[in-house]
């Protein structure tokens, strides 16, 4: 036999195919829906068609005598339940709480608030049931949109919250501190910004299967989730009282989330409750006009902004006050998106001396409101990101000079903005900005867009640049979890690695999949650094038992948090090899040398014990060092020390058409630094996935309500997901500036996508615009909206 | 846990699911893809919405792609149905199908099933699609995780393969196969192969 001497290849940075995908192409995923029980009955859920009123009486008698009916639950059935927790609890919002019971309980607050379930034989009987529940109600006067919400004399939601108001919050400089940098800057512009509601819309819509086990007391539940630990701590803790470790939470293939799936929502705990009360398994799944009624939605921020700047580009002050809608209860973890992940992160990757953020949030008449993809980044990139375009417009500048003029500059890190947030761990802005204008021609497309508007061109082109960097990797806990983030948990995360005897290695991680492919990238991660083939390698999550707590996937922090915790492990179990190996090789720990899944005494490679072997003698065990437990595996619960910042360029070349507003995308070009990267493949996959949602923001998506409260985008017909060609080609690059906090240096390829390509379009639009004297336009920037922009103009 | 539910009024059908006779009785407002999840247990086929937007229930009927939440399953009687558990062929992947691993087509892999099978539908009609084309045919299919840049280099590759290997096919199925039983949707054995 010949040794294979010359290293293997090593997969940390390689495009595998990704090993999610045969179940997935031949439809053998299994989604929450596709899960089958034994005697499985469905619920359907009898919703309020007002958005804010006063149950009168409900008369459900005729329901429970239809076919196939098991049962029908009203609000006062499940009076005694807790309502969901509200989790980060921002600064002064404690004394305004108010959170969704699980079948609302007097009154309702918004169109879709679960009043009734009926439990039935089959969901389309269920649903017949539900329709003949007699709910009459009182109605109540509605407000949808925040600022007005908190106008004297407006319609109150809840006694606890006068004025609508959940909380006041800052960060950054004193206000009057503030005013006078403004008072004292030679160039002032002044801007209301609408960020406005989007309606997450992940494929699969969210659903959960309870089954009540009357021997063991024990309940299992399947359910759409990005974060099963946390959704079990809820639901037995907080909900329904009982002992967690009563309860399973195990998350099927999970078709999508961008955030909304983060979140505790109503029928997780109660299709527990309506198991235990009808002994049967009890699945609800919502349609996809319960989804875009009920299930979070994201950003719906109004924003007035203040800037003061410097003749020469440099921002010298900026003064943010924000209405975050966050609709008529307090989703999960709804009021730190707006403050933490928003307010702290407005300075985006400039030097700005005088910042000052104020935050309202307040509830409306509207479904809640909590993290979209991005959560809080997106709308802070957007602020930022067209203050420098208003700034360049008010200046006369280049938009590309006023971002160097105020960039972060390498040197200066770890930075901090001043306002709160972390020290940004790394980055080389310029770099990326300088690619990305490179990658697309700016300066020759600057000469068309000069020589159209000189000759009077009726296609008018415009071109957006949008710098951001964004906060990933949450998080510290000794950060996120002080009382002033309103956290007061941790956001630490877990990894088991386990050799088993026959050297095939099963990892858990408390991180789960949701599209992102953990289980391609962990096994590439492990791979290398434990030198076990890659196919015997298994990445197991997504199910509480067996798992060590972990918080889940959001927030870009699967692979810096779970993937640290799961690269320390197998450190630890690296170790343990070779004081094993130097046991059996008769050699001091210290003169072993473990390469590529070999130990040996160094000099001497011949003679190597493989991981292999010492996974059996670990095993085995009977001949292992004094005081060595026997197997071969570790767990570590990894905190992170840092958030990680990545950063990058986007740049959006558009045509406008002069006579009907209509765009065409003509360019789409991104440089983004996301870090030390183990799978190219999947990482532009998230950055496409992330510019498509981004930029439908821009262009195409609104959720709309209308003043009674009714959700006018509630179905997919109404509400405008991009299909295929209303995309463009991306054109992708990466810089790579490694975090140095964590030891793989990434820093997370989530969210990147979606927080840069919403400014990107939106300035390139605007920017087409621009000599015609439009300075700025409210998302969605659609043709109507342009044409009328443009039609003073024509006369 | 057996459960008397008064039968409303039952419909017998009699359809080919991915080359296997089915009889049933089914309520007439039963959708076709509620028959193929629910009685057929052929859950490859998905729900993402409920006004035929997504495209994620996308399979076909008699040789014609079909958003089966809107066709009622009555409506299928005698009809041929193939799915995408039908797709590949004696554990060999559909071009379509290996396109969409090999480029990354896919995410988190709901919308991928009817997205495969309306690519696959454009490729029988139209072998050597332009990306025009190509994004046109999918204007009834959402996918809402790869932006679609992949999925049409997916169906590029696809494209590539059926024509370089002169695979050819109309996608619906044929052959020799066992008739099954329904379970308790009282499906009587058919006993005809198509």
């Amino acid at each position: 036999m010949v040794a294979a001497q010359e290293a293997p290849a090593k997969l940390v940075g390689q495009p595998l195919k990704r090993r999610e995908d045969p179940r997935l192409i031949t439809g053998a995923g299994n989604f929450l829906d596709d899960v089958k029980l034994t005697g499985l009955c469905h619920a359907a859920v009898v919703r309020s068609p007002y958005a804010h009123a006063r149950i009168v009486g409900i008369d459900a008698e005729a329901a429970r005598r239809m076919p196939g009916v098991v049962a029908v639950f009203t609000g006062e059935d499940l009076a005694e339940v807790n309502p969901l927790p509200c989790a980060w609890q921002a600064g002064n919002v404690q004394n305004n709480v108010n959170t969704p019971r699980l079948l609302a309980l007097g009154e309702v607050h918004q169109v879709g608030d679960p009043v009734a379930v009926v439990v039935a034989e089959s969901a389309y009987l269920a649903t017949d049931a539900a329709a003949a529940v007699e709910v009459s109600y009182e109605e109540l006067p509605v407000v949808v949109d925040a600022r007005k919400a908190t106008e004297p004399g407006a319609p109150q939601l809840h006694d606890n919250a006068p004025n609508n108001v959940v909380m006041n919050w800052t960060c950054g400089k004193e206000a009057a501190e503030v005013d006078a940098a403004l008072a004292a800057a030679p160039v002032r512009v002044n801007q209301r910004v609408v960020n406005q509601r989007l309606i997450p819309t992940a494929m699969e819509p969210r659903g959960s299967i309870g089954r009540y086990d009357e021997g063991t007391g024990e309940y299992t539940l399947w359910a759409t989730s990005q974060a099963p630990h946390v959704h079990r701590l809820l639901t037995a803790a907080f909900v329904l009282g009982v002992p967690e470790q009563k309860i399973r939470v195990i998350a099927p293939n999970v078709g999508g989330g961008f955030g909304s799936k983060i979140f505790l929502y109503f029928d997780m705990p109660l299709v527990l409750w309506l198991s235990k009360q009808t002994g049967r398994p009890v699945k609800f799944f919502e349609d996809r006009s319960e989804n875009y009624l009920h299930t979070t939605h994201g950003r719906d921020h109004i924003t007035d902004i203040e800037v003061g700047a410097e003749p020469d580009g440099r921002i010298t002050a900026l003064k943010v006050k924000t209405w975050a809608n966050l609709g008529a209860y307090l989703s999960t973890i709804a009021p730190g998106i707006p403050t933490t992940l928003y307010g702290r992160m407005v300075a985006g990757c400039y030097k700005i001396p005088n910042i000052h953020v104020d935050v309202t949030g307040v509830y409306t008449n509207t479904a809640m409101v909590d993290a979209y993809r991005g959560a809080g980044r997106p709308e802070a990139a957007f602020v930022i990101e067209r203050v420098c375009d208003l700034v360049a417009a008010e200046t006369g500048l280049d938009p590309a000079e006023v971002r160097r003029r105020n960039f972060i500059q390498p040197e200066d890190f770890p930075y901090d903005s001043g306002i709160g947030m972390l020290p940004y761990d790394s980055g080389n802005y310029e770099l990326a900005l300088d690619r990305a204008m490179e990658n697309v021609g700016y300066a020759a497309l600057r000469q068309e867009q000069a020589a159209r508007r000189a000759n009077g061109s009726r296609k008018l082109l415009g071109v957006g640049l949008s710098s951001y960097v964004e906060v990933c990797g949450v998080a510290p806990s000794k950060w996120i979890g002080l009382a002033g983030e309103g956290w007061g948990a941790g956001l630490w995360e877990s990894a088991n690695v386990r050799v088993h005897l026959t050297g095939k290695t099963v990892v858990t991680t408390g991180s789960l999949p949701h599209g992102q492919g953990h289980e391609t990238t962990f096994a590439q991660l492990v791979a290398d650094e434990l030198g076990v083939p890659y196919d015997d390698i298994q990445i197991e999550h997504s199910d509480t038992q067996g798992t060590p707590f972990g918080f889940g996937s959001y927030g870009s922090r699967s692979l810096t948090v779970g993937g640290t915790a799961i690269y320390k492990s197998v450190a630890k179990v690296r170790e343990k090899a070779k004081e094993l190996a130097a046991h059996l090789l008769e050699a001091a720990p210290e003169d072993i040398v473990f390469e590529n899944g070999k130990a040996f005494v160094r000099g001497t490679p011949d003679a190597s014990k493989t991981i292999q072997d010492l996974a059996l003698a670990a095993h085995v065990a009977y001949d292992l060092p004094p005081g060595m437990e026997p197997t071969l595996e570790a767990t570590t619960f990894y905190d992170p020390p840092n958030c990680t910042f990545p950063f990058g360029t986007h740049v959006c070349v558009v045509e406008v058409d002069r006579d009907t507003g209509e765009i065409d995308l003509l360019r789409y070009v991104a440089v983004d630094d996301v870090g030390n990267v183990i799978n190219p493949l999947i990482v532009d996959g998230q950055v496409h996935g992330g510019i498509a949602q981004g930029l439908a923001q821009a262009l195409y998506e609104g959720a709309v309500y209308d003043d009674s409260g009714e959700l006018i985008t509630g179905t997919m017909n109404d509400y405008a997901i991009p299909r295929a060609r209303m995309v463009p080609t991306y054109e992708l690059d990466r810089t790579v500036t490694p975090s140095p906090v964590n030891p793989m240096g990434a820093k997370g390829a989530g969210e990147a996508g979606t927080i840069a390509s919403t400014p990107a379009v939106a300035n390139a639009v605007i920017d087409a615009l621009a000599h015609l004297g439009v300075r700025h336009l409210d998302m969605p920037l659609t043709p109507e909206k342009l044409w009328r922009a443009m039609a003073p103009k024509t006369g | 846990m057996a459960t008397a539910v008064p039968m409303a009024t039952r419909i017998p059908v009699r359809i080919s699911v991915n080359g296997t006779e089915y009889a049933a009785e089914v309520e007439p407002r039963l959708l076709l893809v509620h028959f193929l999840r629910d009685n057929l247990g052929l859950t490859g086929t998905h729900v993402g919405c409920d006004t035929s937007q997504c495209g994620a229930c996308v399979v076909y009927l008699d040789g014609k792609s079909v958003k089966s939440c809107t066709v009622l399953t009555v409506q299928a009687d005698g009809g041929e149905v193939q799915t995408i558990e039908g797709l590949a062929k004696d554990g060999v992947y559909d071009p379509v199908q290996q396109g969409f691993w090999e480029m990354h087509g896919l995410q988190c892999g709901y919308c991928t099933p009817g997205m495969i099978m309306s690519a696959h539908s454009l490729l029988q009609r139209t072998p050597n699609p332009s990306e025009e084309e190509i994004r046109h045919a999918l204007e009834g299919n959402l996918c809402r995780c790869t932006g679609y840049q992949n999925i049409v280099k997916a169906i590029q590759y696809a494209a590539n393969q059926m024509s370089g290997a002169g695979v050819s096919g109309n996608g619906s199925g044929a052959g020799t196969h066992n008739p099954q039983d329904v379970g308790d949707w009282k499906g009587e054995l058919a006993g005809e192969s198509t």
